[in-house]
């Protein structure tokens, strides 16, 4: 069994306060789709609102093609896997698992069943007799994701699940989680997080939200590299987009623009002609500039050298306000204090207008990447 | 070059991984600082309570009277059994074990107890549950539930004996007005209505001390427990039965066994509002006529320590037989 998703004009309000303002969104089932934003920009509360935990002010929400509004969170279908993991701490990992089950009078037969196809799916088998207290915070997710597959949900719902978990731990329950969306290939997941690397790694499509309105909805590929917004630019991606504000000096596919030092830039993006002397921001990737011996984007005075070992990122102050991060691959010596030139190809530029909107852009293919 | 080979050994820390404990400089100085602080509250209750506590025991093995405390003698267990054969061959029991009036007030204070500790749970319980969920103006109404908790116990029972007398109480006035009685009652005076009304009056005192004691261990209960109760379909009696419950049970716990000790030394509420009611009459109240009114010192003394002893075995029965913990932990 299992069901999409289907938003229409989703609101929520507190009293006078609109947190969200009307989410449209069509969730395929078997998705796995994945909220991102930055805090309080409603991410967590439209997840609740999909459980059922808090009512929906306006809108309808429809799990498999039925509105559901109305319907209490146990007769939705679906399960949710929580921050804090929130298990019963008075009841062993079994009893947690099976506790669901045995109030909706499930044989025992059934209800061990279930439970231990869960609890070895998910290598906490040994736990099963342990209360939660006597676990690490990684086995209390696990058994709280097992809690939750034991509901044979049609969505499965993810509030932060990793948020609690140390640097490493994180990496393996990501893993982990990847593997469950393969092996319940049926089941829609919804999962709600700030990091963007769960996000790119783990979405078949992410929902970018801010302020309780989509920026934009789409395969982390399409983020990355045609982000709709200067929001969704800045978000995604790490470190961030150099966003330099400029004036737009020729209209057309390429179009030019003058920013307030340096050289005209060519950038790639179908502009119409009204837009032209139109103040505009353009924005270039740390990973797409390379230092040059010619004429570059930018110029500038090496300021901090932060060295990964992967990768080595450099600061440039070109006497914008901003200083323009360089990405480079490997172990690179950079000098501090030198002067250092970058340029990107045209077609890496993003322009955006005056409201932040993403100007189309032109010949870009994935396949380049 | 060699790589230079060194071995870095980790030395497991914490309580109960050494073989042996060894103390040091800094531990024996934060001992000797604790020890300093601790000496004003010991020599404190020292004063207030050991050496009363010892006195009362002392007491109540001699012949003391109110007019006669330094010149006691011993008298053994004279005042808790005594027996005396007749030259007819009858043997006459006396002492504190034979004295129905002492047993009967060993049922009172049970009576009394168990009833009002029984009441004032549920209703703390019921109290505690409206507090914890959220509406307007709930720290107002936490404030003002405690009112009656901070009331003198002499003046909340002057009051409601004020309310509960039969000739000019609202009490009787309200109940023939609705027609719930056809004759007033003398409440406190009544042998059949001196125990209920006692009851009512500690009842209405204590809850709110029972309701924020129990408030403060739901508070304890994270919110996304009962998210994940209601995602599981759990009816909302059965989450308070299967969840809430068995998570406030340590604090339910402690504030039963503080209302417990409480209710097993009633004193002052019985004293005013039925003062010479057999119905009512605590051991407290027992030991103090003796102690005072009838100058029977040392029996007094021995009723006394025998309260001590019953408490201090149902606190010691209460704690094993309930496995109550005073950390705050679960289970």
């Amino acid at each position: 069994m299992s069901a999409g998703l289907k938003l229409n004009q989703v609101k929520k309000a507190y009293g006078a306060v609109q947190v969200l303002h009307g989410i449209d969104l069509d969730i395929k089932s078997g998705e796995f789709v994945v909220f991102v934003g930055p805090s309080g920009c409603g991410k967590s509360t439209l997840l609740r609102l999909i459980a059922g935990l808090e009512d929906i002010t306006e809108g309808t929400l429809e799990i498999g093609g039925t509105v559901v509004n109305t319907l209490p969170p146990s007769k939705r279908g679906i399960a949710m896997v929580f921050q804090s993991y929130a298990l019963y701490p008075h009841m062993t990992v079994y009893e947690n698992m099976a506790f669901g089950l045995k109030l909706a009078k499930a044989s025992p037969d059934e209800q061990d069943k279930r439970v231990r196809e869960a609890a070895d799916m998910l290598q906490i088998t040994p736990y099963l007799d342990r209360l939660p207290k006597q676990l690490s915070g990684g086995q209390r997710q696990r058994v709280a994701i097992g809690r939750a597959i034991v509901r044979d949900p049609k969505v499965f719902l993810f509030d932060e699940p990793l948020s609690n978990l140390d640097a490493a731990l994180r990496v393996a329950t990501r893993l982990e989680i990847a593997k469950l969306h393969e092996r319940m290939a049926d089941t829609t997941m919804v999962y709600v997080t700030h990091d963007q690397v769960e996000a790119m790694t783990l979405a078949d499509r992410i929902v970018v939200l801010n302020y309780g309105v989509v920026e934009q909805v789409g395969t982390p590929m399409e983020l990355y590299h045609t982000p709709a917004n200067l929001f969704v630019a800045r978000f995604i991606g790490s470190p961030a987009m150099n966003i330099v504000s400029a004036t737009i000096t020729s209209s057309g596919a390429p179009a030019t623009v003058q920013p307030k030092t340096g050289n005209p830039v060519t950038i790639n993006a179908e502009v119409d002609a009204t837009y032209v002397d139109a103040e505009a921001t353009f924005g270039v990737r740390p990973e797409d500039l390379v230092p040059t011996n010619g004429p570059g984007l930018f110029t500038g005075t090496v300021s901090i050298v932060e060295k990964l070992g992967e990768v080595t990122l450099a600061y440039l102050d070109t006497g914008l306000p901003d200083p323009i991060t360089v990405k480079i691959d490997g172990d690179v010596e950079i000098i501090k204090g030198a002067t250092m030139t970058v340029t990107a190809p045209a077609d890496r530029l993003h322009l955006f207008d005056e409201t932040g909107a993403a100007f189309p852009r032109m010949q870009f293919s994935h396949a380049a990447e | 070059m060699a790589p230079t080979q060194s071995t870095i050994q980790i030395v497991p820390t914490g309580p109960g991984r050494h073989p042996k404990r060894v103390k040091s400089e800094l531990m024996r100085q934060r001992l000797r600082a604790a020890g300093w602080f601790l000496v004003p509250m010991l020599v404190a209750l020292a004063i207030v309570a050991g050496w009363p506590l010892l006195r009362t025991i002392y007491f109540s093995f001699t012949n003391a009277s109110l007019t006669n405390l330094y010149g006691a003698e011993w008298a053994g267990f004279k005042n808790y059994l005594n027996w005396t054969v007749l030259k007819s061959g009858r043997v006459i029991w006396s002492g504190l074990l034979a004295d129905p009036v002492w047993w009967n007030a060993v049922w009172n204070t049970i009576r009394f107890a168990v009833l009002s500790v029984t009441l004032e749970t549920i209703l703390g319980t019921v109290v505690a549950l409206v507090l914890n969920a959220e509406f307007k103006g709930r720290g107002l109404v936490r404030a003002a539930i405690l009112i009656p908790w901070a009331i003198p116990t002499v003046v909340s029972a002057r009051m409601w004996s004020w309310m509960l007398n039969d000739q000019f109480g609202i009490i009787n006035d309200l109940f023939m007005m609705l027609g719930l009685i056809d004759h007033k009652i003398a409440w406190t005076a009544s042998g059949d209505t001196a125990m209920i009304a006692v009851l009512i009056v500690d009842v209405w005192k204590t809850t709110p001390f029972m309701a924020l004691l129990i408030l403060a261990g739901l508070q304890m209960i994270p919110r996304d427990i009962y998210e994940a109760a209601a995602i599981d379909g759990v009816h909302p009696i059965k989450t308070f039965w299967r969840v809430t419950l068995p998570l406030v049970r340590p604090a339910l716990m402690v504030a039963v066994i503080f209302r417990l000790l409480d209710a097993m030394r009633i004193f002052d509420l019985i004293y005013v509002l039925t003062p010479n009611s057999s119905q009512t009459k605590t051991i407290s109240v027992l030991a103090r006529e003796n102690l005072i009114d009838f100058d029977k010192f040392a029996y007094g003394s021995a009723q006394s320590t025998m309260l001590f002893l019953i408490i201090a075995l149902m606190t010691i029965l209460y704690i094993w037989l309930g496995k109550v913990r005073f950390d705050g932990g679960d289970r």
